[in-house]
């Protein structure tokens, strides 16, 4: 293996474009007779449309065309869908209102697209939006989701009658009763999950370009899935046939999942472009991704876990309400059911599970997958619960943990779930040893001696990757498959374009997967280029999400390599005249094994092209394609322990260190997992300590600039210890099991555990923001 | 952002020719937050009137104990003035924490004051210093120039030209940031000047910048942050938001009081 291999620290191909502002991203597009969009959007959380005059804003300098809702659902297009079927508990389907992608007759969140105005200038664009007249008749509004759910709530669909979508359930509920009925204790705790914004650096945008002489449009988006985006567009939307819908998405700058879903602005940009015909292209700005972009969590919960005399976990109860917003986004049904209550088992042999999720609509942006998806809030429930039950009980929280660790595998939970492989033990024991757990008590005093209060905290995270088996999903509601494709095409010199389904957005895939490539064929990784993101450039694929590129993408590039190598090796048994059987490929070259003979990968290569000399009956060219399916989830583990101070005066926090012991498989590259890691816990920290989305009671967004939202800061976090226990993972070729949500995952309950360890009450939720930790000191003192 | 006009004024009579031939103009001296609230569409100046590149408002000159800033000089000069840190550098300290790098570059101690932010530094500065503002026609004392939330006693289309004031005996400021802006949450400035024992408080007050006269008496009795102890902080009268309710900016207050003390020495 070459030293650009597997497992090898190289720097990432693509830092120089971004690094020197090279980059090319969706709003860096720009095609002749180009105009510019802007939405108009409600103000009101909610209200009846009673009129919409257009008539001033079209005779505005430099406007195009003003279009609205009314023309949209004239010309057919249709409303936008979630694409997960849940069943509730009695049988009945889940309740999708309707999401128009201009709304016609009701706004039901601030940020309610209506109206998109084509002009000249983006300027001239958003002064024409302020002449558009809209008549609303005001409509009481509700963001809170218990609010919401009270009789007399304001109602926001007719299709879901108390604003209830969906009354789903997991496992057995008389039997997680029983059990804890006949408990020796029962730790209750009730979990509030805070609502995010995701803000990716790059805001979204999209140019839709219609060309009337092909019929054929091309949509330039910040997707992290544009098959998905052509195939929604073209299934459900009626924009166009796939064959004549060409999605782009070039360099994407971050996503978190916020850019998985089709929004309205794609849909009506393409349609736009072609009532005007013109490119029309629209670039949020970033008041408005707070105001659209699908927000992530917002759970609250009532838990209830039961021991046993010997302090064994018999069954936990989990009771759920979701905010899902003002409409069903297109994963959002899964985040708060599959991706969630799976999970829910943790790392802990628990014989009875039982979950109950209702889901609810609120005068609210849309809540979809957000870094991590469902499996945060399942870590943080489950992780504050046993951290709960170790102090009712009076037992270390390590010690609780480990009495409880699943030690045998495969390990069936009773939530869906069945783990592949784990050693949970080993990063337990390896982040104490980083964090000198048994050193604590002598820095407390430390501490104390200088006024201020210290705690320790840990987290033992679990999560499910490498989405998915595709007749698992399939059977519980997808409406998609969850495989990936490659393609692995050999040009006649011997360089390599390895076409791939999987989008990078921020993870590294042009380093990590010309990696795998690199290594397996001993060749230069610059000689291996990384294609994605281009509906007519990669037949298709399923995009990158749920910490899935690697496990899933990759292992679909295996698979393509795997007929290639044996086609190349075939030429080369021909050239040299050997058995087949006989060729290894090392270092740039196919040999005879056991022997000096050898041909360069590049004359194989050349071979295959010019077909002279090929083996009787062999189709000339040498480029293979595979479509991966995974057989399970992978999953990742591991713990992580947070160590703060606390300043009893103001109620700061200081972490004072921060442990991450990952167990993420086998690794591709060192430093784009620890990048990984980093960025995810830089955001775990933020949701822990800063984030936190706020509407007032009438379902104004009163968090819409980085004024009032809270994002963490370089200064924010402390230099973090990173180490990784390495247990391949069984079920995929590479056993690798996927990275980049772990980080966000398993640190916001270690931060809650320290802080509420320091303060010595657990009366606390998040964002811990200094006032609320100095109000819980107040409050128990 | 609406069409606007921008002009660079190179002199003081300049400056205020150009603002008083444009009835919808504005000064401009950084635009930290005056750009910003335009890019949003929140302010509409027809024209905008650059004051940072007069050369006569630039600039920190020291006489004796006499400090005189000029009201277009940015942040960073303030921070990484050697003689005024000499004389005071309480002021330099809280001048080099304002905003980030780019805003102490651009922003202006006289675009600061002339816009009150109620969480800006500078008006607890300047109120703690007992400092002068003078302007195109007059000077103001800081107690009557801040009058409340992004209110001055400035007249339309007045300047500020300078700041003065006499180096304190000593000074102290402590901020605690809001978590998103990092704005002050909550700034104490303390001082010990010629006139008295001074603290300004700014962030907290709901009318803006404001003197805390208990802890200023009790300081001038005992100069010390254990002299605080027992001085009360009336949250009737602070902020409300999502980051600090009134009791928890009380208690900020006094902390921060505590620790500008101890930072002045």
């Amino acid at each position: 293996m070459g030293v650009e291999g597997i497992g090898a620290r190289v720097t990432r191909k693509e830092d120089k474009r971004f690094l020197t502002g090279k980059g090319r991203y969706t709003d860096d597009m720009t095609v002749p007779g180009m105009k510019y969009a802007y939405f108009v959007r409600s103000p009101h959380a909610h209200a009846k449309i009673v009129n919409i005059d257009l008539s001033a804003a079209k005779s505005m300098p430099g406007v195009i065309d003003v279009l609205d809702g009314k023309e949209l659902q004239a010309d057919g297009i249709g409303n936008l869908i979630c694409g997960w079927m849940i069943h509730s508990k009695d049988g009945s389907p889940m309740k999708m209102g309707a999401w128009r992608p201009l709304a016609v007759d009701t706004v039901r969140y601030v940020g309610d697209a209506i109206a998109i105005v084509v002009a000249d200038t983006s300027g001239e664009a958003r002064d024409a939006a302020e002449a558009v007249v809209i008549d609303y008749e005001v409509l009481p509004a509700v963001a809170d989701v218990t609010a919401a759910m009270r009789a007399g709530a304001p109602q926001l669909h007719p299709e879901a009658p108390g604003n209830l979508i969906f009354d789903w359930q997991i496992g057995d509920p008389d039997a997680a009763d029983r059990a804890i009925a006949s408990a020796a204790h029962v730790t209750e705790i009730d979990i509030v999950n805070n609502r995010l914004s995701p803000n990716p650096m790059e805001p979204r945008a999209t140019l839709g370009i219609y060309d009337s002489a092909e019929d054929h449009y091309t949509c330039y988006t910040t997707s992290q899935n544009p098959h998905v985006a052509r195939l929604v567009m073209s299934a459900f939307y009626n924009v166009a046939p796939e064959n004549k819908l060409r999605v782009i998405a070039p360099d994407v700058g971050g996503g978190f999942g916020s850019k998985i879903y089709i929004y309205p602005e794609e849909i009506v940009c393409l349609w736009a472009s072609k009532k005007t015909n013109v490119p029309v292209k629209w670039t949020s700005d970033r008041t408005e991704a707070f105001l659209t972009d699908a927000h992530g969590r917002d759970h609250i919960s009532k838990v209830r876990m039961a021991f046993d005399a010997d302090h064994r976990i018999t069954a936990l109860k989990v009771d759920t309400i979701a905010n899902l917003g003002a409409y069903m986004s297109l994963f959002s049904s899964a985040v708060p059911t599959y991706l969630y209550a799976t999970l829910l088992s943790g790392q802990y042999a628990i014989p009875t599970i039982h979950a109950n999720v209702r889901t609810v609509y609120t005068n609210t942006v849309p809540v979809d997958a957000y870094r991590g998806a469902g499996r945060p809030e399942a870590t943080y429930l489950l992780e504050r619960t046993i951290e709960t039950a170790a102090r009712e009980l009076g037992l270390s929280p390590a010690e609780l943990r480990r009495k409880n660790f699943i030690r045998s595998f495969p390990y069936q939970t009773p939530v869906i779930m069945n783990y592949d492989a784990g050693n949970y033990e080993a990063s337990l024991d390896a982040a104490m040893q980083a964090a000198d757990w048994n050193g604590f008590a002598a820095r407390r005093s430390g501490s104390e001696a200088r006024g201020k209060k210290r705690g320790i905290g840990m987290s033992c995270y679990i999560e499910a990757c490498g989405i998915a088996p595709s007749a698992a999903v399939g059977s519980l509601g997808a409406g998609v498959g969850l495989w990936e494709s490659a393609e692995v095409r050999v040009n006649a010199v011997g360089t390599i374009e390895v076409l791939t389904g999987s989008h990078s957005h921020g993870q590294g895939h042009e380093t990590t997967f010309a990696q795998l490539v690199a290594g397996r064929l001993g060749v230069p990784i610059e000689s291996i280029n990384i294609v994605h993101g281009d509906t007519d450039k990669v037949q298709m694929g399923m995009g990158t999400y749920g910490s899935r590129s690697g496990a899933v993408g990759m292992s679909a590039i295996v698979k393509a390599l795997d007929k290639v190598e044996a086609k190349a090796k075939k030429i080369a048994a021909h050239l040299m005249e050997a058995s087949e059987e006989d060729i290894v490929i090392e270092n740039g070259e196919l040999k005879v094994a056991g022997t000096d003979k050898a041909v360069p990968w590049f004359q194989v290569a050349l071979a295959s092209y010019t077909a002279h000399n090929l083996p009787s009956g062999m189709e000339p060219g040498l480029k293979e394609t595979a479509f991966y399916d995974p057989s399970n989830f992978t999953f990742p583990a591991g713990c992580y322990i947070a160590e703060v101070e606390v300043d009893p005066e103001t109620g700061e926090t200081d972490i004072i260190q921060f442990v991450a012991a990952d167990d993420f498989g086998n690794i591709i590259n060192p430093l784009i997992v620890e990048g990984q890691v980093h960025g995810g816990l830089a955001q775990g920290i933020g949701q822990a300590l800063l984030e936190a989305v706020h509407y007032d009671e009438n379902g104004q967004l009163l968090t819409a600039s980085f004024m009032d939202y809270a994002m963490p800061r370089a200064d924010d976090l402390p230099s973090f210890k990173l180490s990784h226990q390495n247990t391949p993972c069984p079920s995929n070729p590479l056993g690798i099991k996927g990275c980049g949500e772990a980080g966000a995952i398993g640190s916001p309950p270690a931060l809650i555990n320290a802080i509420t360890d320091a303060i010595g009450t657990n009366r606390l939720t998040m964002p811990a923001t200094s006032m609320k930790v100095w109000q819980a000191i107040h409050a128990a003192h | 952002m609406y069409a606007t006009s921008y002009h660079r004024a190179s002199s003081v009579e300049e400056a205020v020719q150009l603002r008083s031939a444009h009835e919808e103009g504005k000064y401009l001296s950084g635009g930290m937050t005056l750009i910003s609230t335009m890019k949003q569409r929140l302010a509409a100046p027809s024209d905008l009137v650059d004051l940072r590149h007069i050369p006569a408002l630039r600039g920190i000159s020291i006489e004796g104990r006499r400090v005189k800033i000029g009201a277009a000089t940015p942040h960073a000069d303030v921070a990484a003035s050697r003689e005024l840190r000499a004389l005071c550098p309480a002021i330099c300290d809280l001048a080099s924490h304002i905003g980030d790098p780019h805003v102490r570059q651009m922003g202006t101690i006289g675009g600061s004051i002339a816009n009150n932010d109620p969480a800006a530094d500078y008006p607890a500065g300047l109120l703690g210093l007992g400092a002068t503002i003078v302007t195109d026609r007059r000077s103001i004392s800081a107690d009557d120039f801040f009058v409340g939330l992004f209110e001055t006693a400035l007249e339309e289309e007045e300047m500020v030209t300078a700041v003065t004031f006499e180096a304190p005996e000593k000074a102290g400021y402590a901020k605690f940031n809001n978590p998103a802006s990092r704005f002050a949450m909550t700034g104490v400035f303390v001082a010990k000047t010629v006139s008295g024992v001074r603290v300004a408080v700014t962030g907290a007050g709901s009318d803006g910048v404001f003197r805390h006269p208990g802890f200023e008496q009790a300081l001038t009795s005992s100069w010390s942050a254990d002299a605080l102890a027992n001085v009360s902080v009336d949250p009737s009268s602070l902020l409300s938001d999502l980051h600090a309710n009134a009791e928890y900016r009380a208690n900020l207050v006094k902390v921060m009081a505590k620790r500008a003390v101890a930072a002045a020495g």
